[in-house]
């Protein structure tokens, strides 16, 4: 695999950095060299929090990047900040919920996909998976990390939260395994 | 006619010390060199000065000393006791160096109970820098820069140390005033200081009156006039707090 | 020595949790420090792992003060270290430089983020000059500038060592993206590499009676005659001077036979490495020279490289306006290759904007 580069991008409080650490360490683990940093300012709450994400089979450059292989947002205001990142290489994917006009999107991307994951979420499985289901999303699009890898590495992250409620652990697989389907089917389908 | 004896603790080579004539400074340290001696405490002392006339005290003692920035006996004195909790720290400073510039290290170090003992000598200016207003210069008092005499109005009122400190610390602090005209007094309140830190209980100030003559341009009757008559009666000597009850020497 | 990592392990973990552990693993006794982003967390890891090993930590009230109590505490023989960053890089110039008046062992870690003044909490390369020749001294200082985690581990041990072994002050220059990201590294205690650690001892409380025994240990910083001032100076100079080939570390790349030399340090140099790659993959023959030291600099192995290479120019990429750039420049002085710029101050630099540069000035 040659350098890989994601930023995902959304509200305070909706993951994902929870989910960039668990994508980073499950890299990690397959023993792949990667690099998790968060943006990090003067706001802990509030404020589009982003997350960027590289892999690579050698050791990587600079932490930061200017555009990204997937862009995922996860809010409308998190599409805004993320537009910088997406190129004409990108992947730029955002909840299908946000109702967006073209000019809202990015001009340059190789394939602009909107997922069904606020819904599906909140529909089919619980709300506070949101952000797993983006997780699976990722490996479906990218393959950036085995679905093994990501699997066992949510499961060192979420033991503790795991062991006090097992039926969390089969919600939190189940919202993987759909997201991963998510992206892999959008990827086929080719919607631009 | 006997000889005067200097304290053992007192390093003999770097003698006679270097204070102007007439200054508190060295009664401060014959009493502290005294109590030193009485406690047999020489050997585990460290001894820290500040920079203004206090750093002329660098190599006073025969105990391991350092000298540090102005303001900052208080946090060096702290690195050594957190690192090396069996040695008894001594701090040594002057009103600029404890009341202005290393207020916030003075204040933090009295709120978090650090087991040290500090000396703060006030003689009402800055003396090594010539003469200038400090933070304890009494209403009305003219130096370098105040010339027509402190006015509160403009640069406020005289900093009352050990009634702040007292305020800050809990009971097993000891804060006491004492000045350069009661040696005695002196000497006990040195003796407590150390003491308490002995044993561990916590802070421990000392606040001493002392004089200057070269900066306040007094003789020796002025000089001490002017310690007895005004400092005195504007900052009141005595216990403020003690873990040992005040009736005792 | 105290063993801390046991066997030695991969880890992927932030920069400030590798540095935490790597105070630990090096002996460190005490920590003194005070919150500024972005440093902190190398004090939240400190503080819940010192307990294990007996270790001690204090929040003091003010970067002046956890200077300061850092020097107390190597006075009295212990290792003792801080970290910081920004605004508190500049208070904490007052006890470096007392640090560096009285050859205190001190050893400090600086993630740097944005400037002037508060500046970001982010990110850059703009404590250069202070933390290589802040304060009123003469930057008798040694700072290893890191470029990844493993160097931050590597040289937070070996800093222990070459502050305790020569007493000068040691900094550990990182930045906010070392400090935030998580990258692998192999963390270890260093007799399991063959490190001896260099014992601490104390500058005061040495034992004994006093006056039977020794002498009192008295220690000043403040001298009544010039040249007494003069010839301390003087001493240390030649001393650094002379201990400098032994600390200077480098890397060099490719400059051999190369039209353009491109330099960078910290993280940046990740940038540049990659970015030397990818021009000679298109043919074009750019060099890479990485100083590890800023202080003191590999100034001769610069001119060396400079004189091999046989390149015209010579690119200077950093996160700063400048501050590396002036010291490249005093260090060479004298050499005529051309010296073209990439000033980003506060902000990361990527290859591209170094192989875009070095396209528009060749």
């Amino acid at each position: 695999m040659s350098l890989f580069r994601i930023a995902l991008a959304g509200e305070g409080g909706q993951g994902v950095q929870s989910i960039a650490e668990i994508l980073a360490e499950a890299a990690y683990n397959e023993n792949k060299q990667a690099i998790y940093i968060p943006n990090f300012g003067l706001e802990q709450r509030g404020g589009v929090s982003i997350a960027f994400l590289q892999f690579s089979e050698r050791r990587i450059g600079a932490p930061k990047f200017q555009k990204a292989d997937i862009v995922i947002a996860l809010s409308s205001r998190a599409v805004e900040r993320t537009l910088t990142y997406s190129g004409e290489e990108t992947l730029y994917v955002y909840d299908s919920s946000f109702k967006l006009g073209p000019e809202e999107l990015p001009e340059q991307a190789k394939q602009i996909i909107d997922l069904p994951a606020i819904e599906t979420a909140n529909n089919k499985l619980h709300p506070r998976v949101f952000n797993i289901i983006i997780m699976g999303a990722v490996i479906g699009l990218s393959n950036v990390v085995s679905f093994e890898a990501a699997k066992e590495a949510l499961e060192h992250k979420l033991a503790y939260k795991f062991e006090k409620d097992p039926k969390l652990r089969e919600l939190n697989y189940k919202a993987l395994e759909i997201g991963k389907e998510m992206g892999e089917k959008a990827l086929k389908e080719g919607v631009v | 006619m006997a000889t005067p004896t200097v304290p053992k603790s007192w390093y003999l080579p770097t003698k006679p010390h270097k204070f102007c004539p007439g200054c508190g400074h060295g009664i401060v340290l014959k009493a502290l060199g005294e109590v030193i001696d009485e406690m047999g405490i020489q050997d585990q002392t460290i001894f820290g000065c500040d920079i203004g006339c206090s750093l002329l005290s660098w190599n006073f003692f025969a105990c391991d000393s350092t000298q540090t920035h102005h303001g900052r006996t208080t946090p060096v004195m702290t690195g050594i006791k957190r690192a090396r909790p069996e040695l008894l720290c001594i701090g040594y400073m002057g009103d600029g160096g404890g009341y202005s510039i290393g207020s916030q290290h003075l204040l933090n170090a009295a709120v978090r109970n650090e087991k040290l003992t500090l000396v703060l000598v006030n003689n009402t200016n800055y003396g090594m820098t010539g003469g200038q207003m400090a933070p304890t210069t009494l209403p009305g008092q003219k130096t370098e820069t105040s010339p027509f005499g402190r006015n509160p109005e403009q640069t406020g009122y005289p900093t009352m140390g050990p009634e702040f400190i007292a305020q800050l610390t809990p009971d097993s602090a000891y804060v006491a005033r004492g000045t350069v005209s009661k040696y005695k007094q002196l000497k006990k309140y040195l003796r407590s200081a150390l003491r308490n830190q002995m044993e561990g209980n916590g802070f421990s100030f000392v606040e001493v009156l002392s004089t200057c003559p070269t900066n306040w341009r007094t003789n020796a009757s002025q000089t001490w006039n002017f310690l007895e008559d005004e400092m005195e009666k504007y900052f009141p000597v005595g216990e403020l707090k003690t873990p040992f009850g005040k009736g005792e020497k | 020595m105290q063993r801390v990592i046991g066997e030695s392990k991969r880890s992927f973990v932030t920069g400030n949790e590798a540095a935490a552990w790597a105070c630990m693993a090096a002996g460190a006794d005490i920590m003194f420090g005070y919150p500024i982003t972005p440093q902190n967390e190398i004090m939240h890891y400190w503080t819940r792992i010192a307990p294990q090993f007996e270790r001690e930590f204090l929040q003091t009230e003010d970067e002046l003060s956890a200077g300061f109590t850092v020097c107390g505490a190597v006075q009295s023989g212990k290792k003792a270290f801080t970290a910081t960053a920004g605004p508190g890089n500049v208070l904490m110039q007052e006890p470096f430089g007392m640090a560096e008046a009285m050859r205190l062992p001190i050893v400090g870690i600086i993630q740097q983020r944005g400037g002037p003044s508060s500046g970001t909490v982010i990110y850059s390369q703009q404590e250069v000059t202070l933390t290589t020749f802040g304060g009123n001294g003469e930057g008798h200082r040694i700072v290893y500038s890191t470029a990844t985690h493993q160097e931050i581990y590597d040289y937070i041990v070996k800093g222990f060592n070459v502050a305790w072994k020569h007493r000068f002050p040691v900094f550990i220059l990182g930045d906010g993206y070392q400090a935030k990201m998580r990258e692998p590294l192999e963390m270890y205690d260093p007799q399991d590499k063959g490190i001896e650690m260099v014992e601490p001892y104390p500058l005061l409380g040495l034992g004994g009676k006093i006056g039977t025994d020794r002498e009192p240990s008295h220690l000043c910083n403040i001298y009544s005659l010039e040249e007494e001032l003069y010839e301390v100076v003087l001493k240390f100079a030649a001393e650094y001077e002379a201990l400098a080939p032994q600390i200077i570390e480098y890397e060099e790349r490719e400059c051999d036979q190369s039209d353009i030399i491109i330099l960078a340090h910290g993280v940046v140099s990740r940038a540049a490495d990659d970015a030397v790659k990818a021009l000679r993959a298109q043919g074009i023959k750019a060099g890479y020279f990485r100083p590890i030291t800023l202080r003191p600099f590999p100034q001769q192995q610069l001119r060396d490289a400079i004189a091999r290479s046989g390149a015209k120019k010579m690119l200077i990429a950093e996160s700063a306006y400048g501050q590396f750039d002036r010291l490249v420049k005093q260090e060479i002085y004298g050499e005529t290759i051309s010296i073209e710029n990439l000033f980003m101050p506060g902000v990361g630099i990527i290859e591209n904007d170094i192989i875009n540069k070095v396209k528009s000035i060749l």
